[in-house]
């Protein structure tokens, strides 16, 4: 009876999961796969701040030339602001005012580009920069660096990449050293190196931009360097010195004014989201969308702020790690540590990534468990014990990131990904099967969640599958479909045709 | 790999996902779980019963009375502590003497000295929930220490050896003999590597025993062959494990045994999910045989009579002419 329920449900769940599934790629064109050839990137800044009691002016700096990219659309979300675009000596800004406004205020600019390698606009040629006003001793040092570059270059550029690597020379001569003495960020260091050039009476300015790739939650403005030689601008790195451009790289803006400015406004924050998505495709299916007067789109992911959609493009990749785990379970037999502990380790591997997140999983649980067995010796209650085991994962967490900082291995740092109250709850689990079943069964249970967790992380690091859920969620359904189908399998467990392998020979 | 599914289905062996599915979620109502996850209860209503059970010296049940263990055990020299809601035999100290210099030091069926200290914090481990199934707060039962029969004295390495058998519906329908090895620190659990050896229903003797998943001749630590032991009082081991049913309702029970050797076979726990280790030890399927008792079921028939009609029906011989 049982049975005949869960097949009519699992046979709904599967109909109604298909139909939406091929209405959306059929009927409004929605993409099977991502399509590499035009991507479409949007980038959100949101900008929120505490109003104080007068009016109030926003100003942001925004994208005014944009070698490489061209701009599909851009627009501006903040209700009851008026907005306009003005023109300073950075480029574009954006400008929203308003007499009053209450509470925390968050406004959004949002732009889609696409990239276009022929995208070159028409820059102004600068004028010779003046000499700048620079105090003793810190202008003997400017001008002896100068002299000595000058030395060794031959025009502007090989002028401007000579004076880099003496920047960044790991042993600096003393003039550098005191130039660079007081000096806090990548932002500084090259608000260095245009005074140092305009000291060379070179044009030169600071922009800042973001390397677009995929979705980004938070991203972070990175500081470039461009210099004019009298005939067009170009591009140098200024940590290497090198003249070029990263792939996908996107200026914002240029000069080294503050991003905003908010009068009448304070606890200003800027943050920036990158998406990706696919012009010739999911741009299409919403006009058609809009068309037909179709209301499917507007329950797709796609209409949610693009903070939320990053944080979906990966909950919505749970569920198949859920199914990975019980296929695992309940069809393959394997013994693991917790129901979801694999699956949550897994979201963990998807930022340190497979071989780091298993090396660090690993060194956690081992001290972890070194550190349980003498806490054993003090003979503490339960909760009291757990709650030490949990300080002490995190005072580990701490330690190896410190400990691969030190040693120049920033993949350590990720081992803070870690669901460290997972991480506590099976060392205690582990330590108890070790004392009663012996090491051989809680290594075995340990490498099974390891096993898990590893199959769950490859199955939910398929690209093609995270954006076929992320665009038809309602595949899901079908996942659903098969976890009750699962529920109702009361066949042979893989493992067990081994454990009773005795039997069938009878 | 199809083919041996499809053997091991001939063969009646039952596996996890179906013993789940079937018949722990049909027939173990999860209200009636309590009566046998909770050992004092357990106790009280196989008391009831009528049922054969080792005495109750003490309950702790809570932190406070822990101060107490030291009285409660004043009178006796060999006992035993346990979780109430235990699992799979997890937290159970056998202790079968006293130091002699020592009144304070206990000795632990491994021979182990232990102190009273070291018991009054395992004790306290048990109530603070480290044992229990559901992790919550636990209650340490202290409890009479079986002096258990001779009979499997050669094939017993410490510790006490148990009986299981599996209750269907009111049948007894498999058994074994659980001996603990050197291995299993005297615990009599297949998983922490006790041998299993199963029992022939009709006539209550030992077949080959499992160590893990394979076969075993003589057990690992004595030597002595397991097969061909004769259980004393299996009628009456038979009946009371049938009567398991009327006790706690489950369906699909394991009702573990001792046989003391003064008081005749005593009823140590109950268990709602017993495991499956008992078919390879028995070298055959349950499923053929819960199919029988499915056939042949009668609601009316008395405790007796059912543990009758699992001695005429599951017979090692008849196994074998059926193969």
């Amino acid at each position: 009876m049982t049975q005949r329920y869960v097949l009519v449900l699992t046979v709904l769940l599967t109909l109604a999961g298909l139909a939406m599934f091929v209405y959306k790629w059929q009927v409004l064109g929605f993409p099977l796969s991502e399509n590499q050839e035009t991507p479409v990137w949007t980038i959100e800044s949101a900008i929120s701040f505490d109003s104080g009691p007068g009016s109030i002016k926003v100003n942001l700096h925004i994208p005014t030339l944009t070698p490489g990219f061209r701009t599909l659309n851009e627009n501006s979300v903040s209700r009851g602001y008026g907005f306009s675009l003005n023109y300073g000596s950075g480029g574009r800004e954006a400008q929203w005012a308003i007499r009053r406004a209450d509470g925390r205020q968050t406004i959004y600019y949002r732009i889609t580009v696409f990239e276009d390698a022929g995208s070159e606009q028409a820059d102004t040629t600068p004028p010779f920069p003046p000499p700048p006003a620079i105090n003793e001793p810190f202008k003997t040092a400017v001008d002896v660096i100068v002299a000595e570059v000058r030395e060794h270059s031959a025009d502007t550029a090989s002028f401007t990449t000579e004076l880099l690597r003496r920047l960044n020379d790991p042993s600096p001569d003393p003039n550098v050293e005191l130039l660079l003495s007081d000096i806090e960020s990548d932002v500084d260091f090259v608000d260095v190196a245009t005074m140092m050039l305009a000291a060379a009476r070179i044009p030169a300015r600071m922009v800042r931009g973001f390397e677009l790739s995929g979705r980004q939650r938070s991203a972070d403005l990175e500081p470039w360097l461009e210099i004019h030689d009298g005939d067009r601008w170009r591009f140098f790195n200024p940590t290497t010195g090198e003249e070029n451009l990263p792939d996908h790289f996107f200026i914002w803006w240029r000069g080294n004014e503050q991003l905003i400015n908010v009068d009448g406004g304070s606890n200003v924050e800027v943050d920036f989201a990158i998406q990706e998505a696919h012009l010739d495709a999911v741009a299409i299916a919403k006009s058609q969308a809009a068309k037909s007067g179709a209301t499917m789109f507007d329950f797709s992911l796609y209409s949610l702020p693009i903070q939320t959609q990053a944080v979906y493009a990966v909950l919505l990749m749970i569920p198949i790690g859920a199914l990975v785990m019980v296929v695992m379970r309940n069809i393959v037999g394997i013994d693991a540590f917790g129901t979801f502990m694999p699956v949550l380790i897994a979201l963990a591997f998807r930022e340190t990534k497979l071989v780091w997140g298993i090396v660090l999983f690993s060194v956690l649980i081992a001290l972890g468990l070194s550190i349980r067995f003498l806490l054993e010796r003090l003979r503490l209650l339960l909760v009291p014990r757990l709650s030490a085991v949990l300080i002490v994962v995190v005072l580990l967490m701490l330690l190896i990131s410190l400990v691969s900082h030190k040693m120049g291995m920033e993949t350590g740092l990720s081992v803070a990904l870690f669901p460290m109250v997972i991480i506590a709850m099976t060392i205690e689990r582990m330590s108890v099967v070790w004392e009663e079943r012996g090491a051989a069964d809680a290594m075995r249970a340990g490498g099974g969640s390891l096993l898990v967790a590893t199959i769950a992380y490859i199955f939910m690091g398929f690209e093609w599958l995270e954006h076929l859920v992320f665009t038809f969620p309602e595949l899901l359904l079908i996942v659903l479909a098969l976890v009750l189908l699962a529920g109702r399998y009361t066949g042979y467990r893989l493992l067990e045709l081994g454990r009773f392998k005795a039997l069938a020979n009878n | 790999m199809f083919a041996t599914a499809r053997k091991l289905r001939e063969a009646g062996v039952l596996g996890l996902n179906e013993r789940n599915a079937e018949f722990i979620m049909r027939l173990n109502p999860r209200r009636l779980y309590p009566r046998v996850d909770d050992k004092a209860l357990t106790k009280q209503l196989a008391l009831e019963a009528g049922m054969p059970v080792p005495d109750l010296y003490g309950i702790i049940d809570n932190q406070g009375d822990i101060r107490r263990f030291g009285e409660i055990v004043a009178d006796y020299d060999s006992f035993v502590v346990k979780p109430a809601q235990g699992s799979g035999g997890e937290g159970i100290l056998v202790i079968t003497g006293r130091s002699k210099r020592k009144r304070d030091c206990f000795r632990l069926s491994s021979g182990v000295l232990i102190t009273e200290d070291e018991i009054a914090h395992h004790i306290s481990n048990i109530v603070s929930g480290q044992y229990s199934l559901s992790g919550s707060l636990d209650k340490a039962l202290i409890e009479y220490c079986v002096h258990f029969d001779p009979v499997f004295a050669e094939v017993s390495y410490q510790g006490v050896p148990d009986i299981r058998v599996i209750v269907y519906r009111g049948y007894p329908t498999m058994a074994m003999v659980r001996l603990p090895t050197r291995a299993s620190d005297g615990k009599a659990n297949l998983h922490q590597g006790a041998v299993g050896a199963g029992v022939d229903i009709s006539r209550g003797l030992t077949l080959t025993g499992v160590l893990k998943n394979d076969l075993v001749e003589e057990h690992p630590d004595t030597g002595a062959l397991i097969a061909g032991l004769e259980i004393p009082q299996w009628d009456f081991i038979l009946e009371s494990a049938a009567r398991g049913y009327e006790v706690t309702g489950l369906g699909y029970l394991g009702v573990d045994m001792v046989i003391d050797a003064d008081r005749g076979p005593l009823i140590l726990e109950m268990n709602a999910r017993p495991g499956l280790n008992i078919q390879i030890a028995n070298g055959t399927g349950l499923s053929n045989r819960i199919r029988r008792i499915d056939e042949i079921y009668d609601a009316d028939a008395t405790p007796a009579e059912r543990a009758a009609i699992a001695r005429r029906e599951f017979s090692a011989d008849r196994q074998l002419q059926m193969l």
